[in-house]
This record gives C-alpha cells, sequence and structure tokens, in this order.
C-alpha cells in the first residue's frame, strides 16, 4: 500500500481507532463470535435454501404452483 | 392458551412463526435505541459545534459510546430473519421476491452503507477530521439508519397493504408495477413516521433513564463526581424536551395509522378493540376484562365484563365521524354492511368462493400452459384476474381462521396506549424539573427516570407485538395466509433453531446488556481542558 494513498489513510484511520478503544475488546470478541455464529453456524447448518434444495434452479415458479394449488 | 400456542395439524407454521416473532423481538431491541440516540447525540454534538463547549464534546462522545455499544450488538440480528425467509416461508419469499428486491436492494446499498461509513468516522475520527465534517457525520449515522428502517418499513406495510404490484401466474410472482407504490404508499408513510418517532422516544427514556441514574448513585454517595452531574442534567433537559415533542408527536401519528388499519385491515382493528358487533357511533374501549389466554366468544356477540369505554370514540378514530359504521368481527365474517365507497362488503363465504374461483383459476391457467393451450390460458387468466384480491380466503375452511388472536391484539394495544400516556405525564413532570427546579435531589424521579427504560422497550415492543399479530393470518394482506406461505420443511427442525435460538439470544442479551451496564457505570470521560 502507498504510504499517504487514500487506502492507506482509510486503512490507519480504523487501525488507530480500532486500537484506541477503550471499551471494544470484549464487545468486538462478542460481536465476532456472534457473526460467526450467524453466518457459518447458523446459515449453512440450519438454515438452507428451501426452494433451492427442493425445487431446483429454474424450476421454482413451478415448484411453489404446485405447493399453493395443492393446498386449496 | 392452547388456541394461541398450537392447532393442530398446522405446526410448522406455528414454530416458523414462533421462531420469527422471537427472531423480531430480539431484533427490536436494538433498533429503536439506534435511531432514538441518534437523535439526541446528534442534538449534544450540534451544541459543542455551535458553543465550542468541552463538555458538550464529552457529553456527546459519551453517549456515542452507549450508542456505539447498542450498535454493535445489533449487528446483524436483521440478517436472520432474511435466513427464515429462506429455509421457513420459501413460498412467501418466492412470491414477494420481485416486490421486496428493490426496497431491501437500496436499503443494503444505500442507506447501510452510508450508515457503516459515516458511523466509522463519527467513532473514531474525533479530533481527526474538521468539526464540521464530524457533525455531519453524526447526523448522516443517524439518517442513514432512518433510511434503512424506511426500506424496511416499506417491505413491512406491503405486506399489510400490497399496492404497486400484479400477480403473474407465470412466474408465480407478485411483480412491481410501480415503486412510488410500493416506496411511498401511505401505510408505509404512516408506518415509518409512527416507528421512527416511537423510536425517539425510546431514544429519550434512555437517556433520561441514565442521567437518573447517575444523579441517584451521586446523591447516595453523597455528592461526588460533579462532571458527571452536569452531563447527566444537561442531558436530562435534552432528553426531556425530545421525549415529551416525540409522545406527543406518536399520539398524532398512532392515531393517523389507526385510522389507516380501519381502511385497510378493519379486522385488525376489532380484534384490538374486541369489537365483535360494529354499528354506528361506536364507542372506544378504555378496558374490559378479556381473558389473556383464551380467543373470547365473540360469535355470541355479547360485550365483554368490566368495559369501560368512551362513547363515539371509536367512529372517531375510525372514520372522522361521530357516527361513522364501523364493522366488529362478525360483521367482517357475515358482509352486508355499506362500504365508505357506497358498495356492500362481501361476506366470508362470497370471498372464500371467488378465492377458490382464483386458485382454480389459477391451476387450470398453469395445466393450459403446459399443454400449449392458449384459448384456455386467455380464459383462465380472465377469471383469476377478476378474483385475484379474494386469492388468500380460498385457503380458508373456516371463519376462525381469519380472526387474529383478539386476548394479544385487545392488551397489546392497551400497553402501547396506556405506556404512551404514561411517558406524556413523565416527560411533562421531567421538563418541570429540568427547568423550574433544582432536581439533582429529587430522589423519586430519579427512580422514576430509571422505571421508564424497562416501560419504554414493553411499549416498543408491544407495538410490534399488535402489528403482527392483529394481521394474522395473512402474510400478505388478503392474499397468501401463513399455512400457505410456509415451506414443506420437518418441524423438528424448526423446533430445534427455535431453541437454538432462544438460548443463543438469552445468552447474548445477557452478556450485551453486562457490557452496557459496565459502560454505564463507568460514566463519562472528561476532557483534560474540561474544567
Amino acid at each position: 500500500m502507498k504510504q499517504g494513498s487514500l487506502i492507506h489513510r482509510v486503512y490507519n484511520f480504523y487501525r488507530e481507532g480500532f486500537s484506541s478503544m477503550d471499551i471494544g475488546r470484549v464487545l468486538w470478541v462478542v460481536v465476532l463470535v456472534k457473526l460467526f455464529i450467524i453466518f457459518i453456524v447458523l446459515r449453512i447448518f440450519f438454515f438452507p435454501d428451501t426452494l433451492k434444495e427442493k425445487a431446483g434452479k429454474g424450476n421454482e415458479a413451478e415448484y411453489v404452483s404446485g405447493q399453493i394449488i395443492q393446498q386449496l | 392458551m392452547t388456541d394461541f400456542l398450537l392447532s393442530t395439524g398446522l405446526e410448522a407454521v406455528n414454530w416458523s412463526r414462533a421462531q420469527f416473532a422471537l427472531t423480531a423481538v430480539y431484533h427490536w431491541l436494538f433498533v429503536p435505541l439506534t435511531l432514538g440516540l441518534a437523535l439526541i447525540m446528534g442534538i449534544m454534538e450540534t451544541c459543542y459545534y455551535r458553543t465550542g463547549s468541552t463538555f458538550w464534546k464529552d457529553t456527546a462522545r459519551f453517549w456515542q459510546k452507549l450508542f456505539g455499544i447498542n450498535f454493535a450488538m445489533g449487528v446483524a440480528t436483521g440478517i436472520i430473519l432474511e435466513f427464515e425467509f429462506g429455509t421457513n416461508w420459501s413460498n412467501y419469499s418466492w412470491l414477494v421476491g420481485d416486490v421486496f428486491g428493490a426496497p431491501l436492494a437500496i436499503e443494503g446499498i444505500v442507506a447501510f452503507f452510508l450508515e457503516a461509513t459515516f458511523v466509522g468516522v463519527m467513532f473514531f475520527g474525533w479530533d481527526k477530521v474538521s468539526k464540521r465534517f464530524h457533525l455531519a457525520s453524526t447526523w448522516l449515522t443517524g439518517i442513514g439508519a432512518t433510511i434503512s428502517a424506511w426500506w424496511i418499513l416499506v417491505a413491512n406495510a406491503w405486506m399489510q397493504y400490497p399496492v404497486g404490484q400484479a400477480f403473474n401466474p407465470d412466474t408465480m410472482r407478485c411483480e412491481m408495477t410501480s415503486f412510488s407504490q410500493v416506496a411511498l404508499s401511505p401505510f408505509a408513510i404512516d408506518k415509518f413516521v409512527h416507528t421512527v418517532i416511537s423510536a425517539w422516544i425510546i431514544g429519550a427514556i434512555f437517556v433520561a433513564a441514565v442521567s437518573c441514574y447517575y444523579l441517584y448513585r451521586r446523591q447516595k454517595s453523597g455528592g461526588a463526581g460533579d462532571g458527571e452531574r452536569d452531563v447527566a442534567v444537561q442531558s436530562f433537559k435534552i432528553a426531556a424536551i425530545v421525549g415529551l415533542v416525540s409522545s406527543v408527536l406518536v399520539m398524532i401519528s398512532g392515531d393517523e395509522s389507526g385510522y389507516r388499519v380501519a381502511k385497510c385491515q378493519p379486522m385488525k382493528l376489532a380484534a384490538m378493540e374486541a369489537l365483535y358487533n360494529g354499528g354506528n357511533g361506536v364507542s372506544l374501549t378504555g378496558v374490559a376484562l378479556i381473558n389473556p389466554f383464551e380467543q373470547p366468544d365473540y360469535i355470541s356477540g355479547k360485550e365483554p365484563p368490566m368495559k369501560i369505554a368512551v362513547p363515539k370514540m371509536l367512529s372517531v378514530l375510525a372514520t372522522r365521524s361521530l357516527d361513522g359504521y364501523v364493522p366488529g368481527i362478525n360483521d367482517l365474517i357475515q358482509g352486508g354492511y355499506k362500504l365508505p365507497d357506497g358498495t356492500i362488503a362481501p361476506s366470508l363465504l362470497e370471498k372464500t368462493t371467488r378465492g377458490t374461483k382464483a386458485i382454480e383459476a389459477l391451476a387450470a391457467y398453469r395445466q393450459a400452459k403446459k399443454d400449449g393451450d392458449e384459448t384456455a390460458m386467455e380464459e383462465s387468466r380472465k377469471v383469476l384476474d377478476s378474483n385475484i384480491q379474494y386469492f388468500g380466503y380460498g385457503y380458508v375452511n373456516q371463519a376462525e381462521q381469519i380472526v387474529p388472536f383478539i386476548p394479544v391484539c385487545f392488551w397489546t394495544f392497551r400497553l402501547m396506549v396506556g405506556l404512551g400516556m404514561l411517558f406524556v405525564l413523565f416527560f411533562i413532570v421531567a421538563l418541570f424539573y429540568a427547568y423550574k427546579r433544582d432536581f439533582t435531589k429529587t430522589r423519586w424521579l430519579h427512580i422514576a427516570g430509571m422505571v421508564m427504560l424497562p416501560l419504554g422497550y414493553i411499549a416498543s415492543e408491544a407495538g410490534w407485538l399488535l402489528a403482527e399479530f392483529g394481521r394474522q393470518p395473512w402474510t400478505i394482506q388478503d392474499m397468501l395466509p401463513t399455512w400457505v406461505a410456509v415451506s414443506d420443511i420437518n418441524v423438528g427442525s424448526v423446533m430445534l433453531t427455535f431453541f437454538i435460538f432462544l438460548v443463543f439470544f438469552t445468552l447474548l442479551l445477557i452478556v450485551e446488556i453486562n457490557i452496557m451496564c459496565k459502560a454505564i457505570k463507568r460514566g463519562p470521560a472528561f476532557s483534560r481542558v474540561a474544567k
């Protein structure tokens, strides 16, 4: 990263900001654990895309119409 | 209680609803404080910008710190709702995808990035960027959060008042026909105004409660900490003004919301009023003895016991006329009354007949399409289009399916309105003491201020419970009931994730409240020159 460039300055801005936080440590650990659980554990293992699994790509309309019509 | 929790044969839908409600309630713990504190810290930093006083700088920074904790704690809690849409509500998700795509994309791209960019400058930019740019960043953080709320509320409002769309039987989607009708629907505007202003009340209550805590603590410890006292006093004054103005505005916007509900969702209004048989010049129920755990016998039309009511007030609220007609639950089921446009309201039986026709026409259309029979397609399309407004009623077999759980609607409405009135009273007293008396030693006021905090959250959550329970059984009003919207999934997996969330959210909340309390106990930090 080029010294004095905009990206470098923005990077330094946030790096200094995070390192000077006085309440951040535990909070950020909690946030990171939470994000890991939400996006990795829950999303991958517990929240599959039902339509993708059951209908397959391109057949969603047919699948949903079947679901909706058969409940009459 | 069994009415409320379970319904034989519909377990997956009930567990999916419970899971969605749990997630939404948890998510809504953070949003109102973000919106409310954004306004108050913006005002405080503006005081700093105008006066140059380090006191205001320290005060603004302190509240920004608490805002930051709440902001970090709330991050991504709303995303879980989207996961649930894809897994538990896939039929619904497919149907609404085209309408929700644009508002949610704008929410994600414009509002979130605006919020995320400027929140960094607000936290880390003190003494690094100019005062003016920092102030702009603080306000833009709040504006970004509010715009974000706008698009989410547009999506929510659309489900309750689905305008600007047409159902396409080829794609099986509700397709947007008018972006402006969706984005600026009167239901969305009312919802946005009422929700955001109620969030300002939460912000004001939070600031008042924390300020009261410092004054209470100071008094108990014998008067130490002048800096902390000054922050508490000035913050309390601002909170009292913001709180009173917002409390009055929320009543006005609430009245407008009630009027809108009466027009678009009369069953919700009838349920929240426990109005079984309607009429002209209907009274507004103040309180009545409704068993909170059991659906009352609305069919008999017998009024609930111990009813205290304000004469004609419901007609005024719902029709803006002293003798306006307000339909009750039984009227909505039986139909036959005159609508404001002069037509006669159809009965549930007529609606279900037309809904059934619409679904059968859809089935015929899809079959004709497969067979390549264009004439049959055209004919069934005509039948579908002429009955589409009652599509969802085709799935209704019994009248009780379209009646929301009355006790929840009835009591959450009274909780929300009753607490709203209490907040007006509290902020009037707070304002009087803040400007006319030395309130640093009025211990009862400090305790009252702290008590307001949980009450504020109860009122806020009650408002959402009313909005969402009241629209049952519709995920999309009159179009898609919950039991059709839900995915064909194993109930066990939904139950499992429900309990995972229950444990996960409870643990997170304990940790998060703990972090917030520690930051509050530590109090504001003062600049060396701020003597």
